[in-house]
């Protein structure tokens, strides 16, 4: 096994990890298994059962101030963003560690991409964006723990940061360039006769942002977890012979591992995207 | 098999709906498949034109995203 004798050549410190995480997949392994012993032998397939919002504690009504599932992995989210965060760079090393190199990396790379797309002039804006970014990527990492709750699927979280990313972006325009920022929809560069029209459909696409903005989080992180729910679906009730939908499973899981991260992605550079049109309303 | 004629009409549109998505995947597919082709050609400058492969396929992918939406208001909220 190449993972003993790693074992014995690594050090201790690198051993215990293995173990730990070992232990806590050998875990999940068993939580899964019992979540699906009752659809065992027959076809259960009840893929929009995940989405459903749950009382944390038990019970039945859901009042405003009811802890729920998504309360709960809400909250775990932010808890990641802060241990990455707060803890991760607590060290302030030269040398990173592990932690500290990967927030280093994720500061960056969402800079960079400030930068590129928005301009120099967006950083300002930068931190709302990173904060958006972190805590995208964390609810759809969060999302991939089996039974967990993914939070992005819903649109009711989505939308608010999609609402807030246009709200925000089209006060900024005006105040930023005054009425100017109305030749957003005027396209200068076509011909005369055009405009009008061209005005239309600038103005559709422009309040059609939000809508897309969000339900593409929403749906991309709904259908993939859909998807493996079904082909969970498909091992419970084919038995012995449920090996090979498994291995269906694991790659869907992986690709949907890279969704998470594109969709965090595709989310914060749409709003820089959104951000270099308010800054520079000119065509 | 019960249900009414409207239910019908309505799960006949969902599916139809439904459709939109594939053909969004045929201008994702294209969207990426040209940018391989002009990164192949000029590999130096293809790192630089990732942002913009991006935002092409978060483009392509909206309006299948709306085919979906369609389909989903179809289903729940008809």
């Amino acid at each position: 096994m190449a993972s003993e004798s790693t074992n014995t050549t690594g050090t201790q410190s690198k051993g215990n990890g293995r173990v730990i995480a070992y232990v806590l997949i050998a875990l999940a392994a068993v939580l899964f298994g019992l979540a699906y012993a009752d659809g065992y032998g027959k076809l259960a397939i009840a893929p929009m059962d995940q989405f459903k919002v749950k009382p944390l504690f038990g019970g039945d009504t859901i009042a405003w101030y009811t802890p729920t599932n998504v309360t709960f992995w809400l909250g775990m989210s932010i808890l990641s963003i802060f241990a990455l965060m707060v803890m991760g760079t607590r060290g302030r090393a030269v040398i990173p560690s592990r932690g500290q190199s990967m927030a280093e990396l994720a500061y960056g790379f969402v800079r960079k991409m400030v930068e590129d797309v928005a301009g120099k002039d967006a950083l300002p804006y930068f931190p709302f964006i990173f904060t958006a970014f972190l805590f995208i990527l964390s609810a759809n990492f969060l999302g991939l723990i089996p039974s967990s709750f993914t939070t992005t699927s819903h649109f009711a979280v989505t939308v608010v940061l999609a609402l807030t990313v246009f709200i925000s972006v089209t006060v900024l325009g005006f105040v930023k360039n005054g009425t100017a920022f109305l030749s957003l929809f005027w396209v200068s560069s076509a011909p005369l006769v055009l405009r009008p029209v061209l005005a239309v459909i600038e103005l559709i696409s422009y309040f059609v942002r939000p809508v897309s903005h969000s339900v593409r989080l929403a749906g991309a992180m709904m259908a993939g977890h859909a998807v493996l729910k079904v082909f969970a679906g498909f091992a419970g009730a084919m038995g012995l012979g449920g090996i090979v939908p498994v291995f269906g499973v694991v790659a869907i899981y992986g690709l949907e591992v890279l969704v998470s991260a594109i969709q965090a992605y595709v989310f914060t550079i749409l709003t820089c995207v959104y951000l270099k049109d308010a800054l520079h309303p000119h065509h | 098999m019960e249900g009414d004629i409207a239910q019908l009409g309505q799960f006949i549109g969902a599916g139809i709906a439904g459709l939109g998505a594939g053909v969004a995947a045929l201008g994702v597919g294209n969207v990426a498949g040209n940018f391989l082709a002009g990164a192949l050609r000029n590999p130096s400058a293809a790192a630089s034109q990732t942002a913009t492969l991006f935002i092409g396929i978060a483009f392509a992918e909206a309006l299948g995203i709306f085919a979906f939406l369609t389909a989903l208001l179809l289903m729940f909220a008809a």
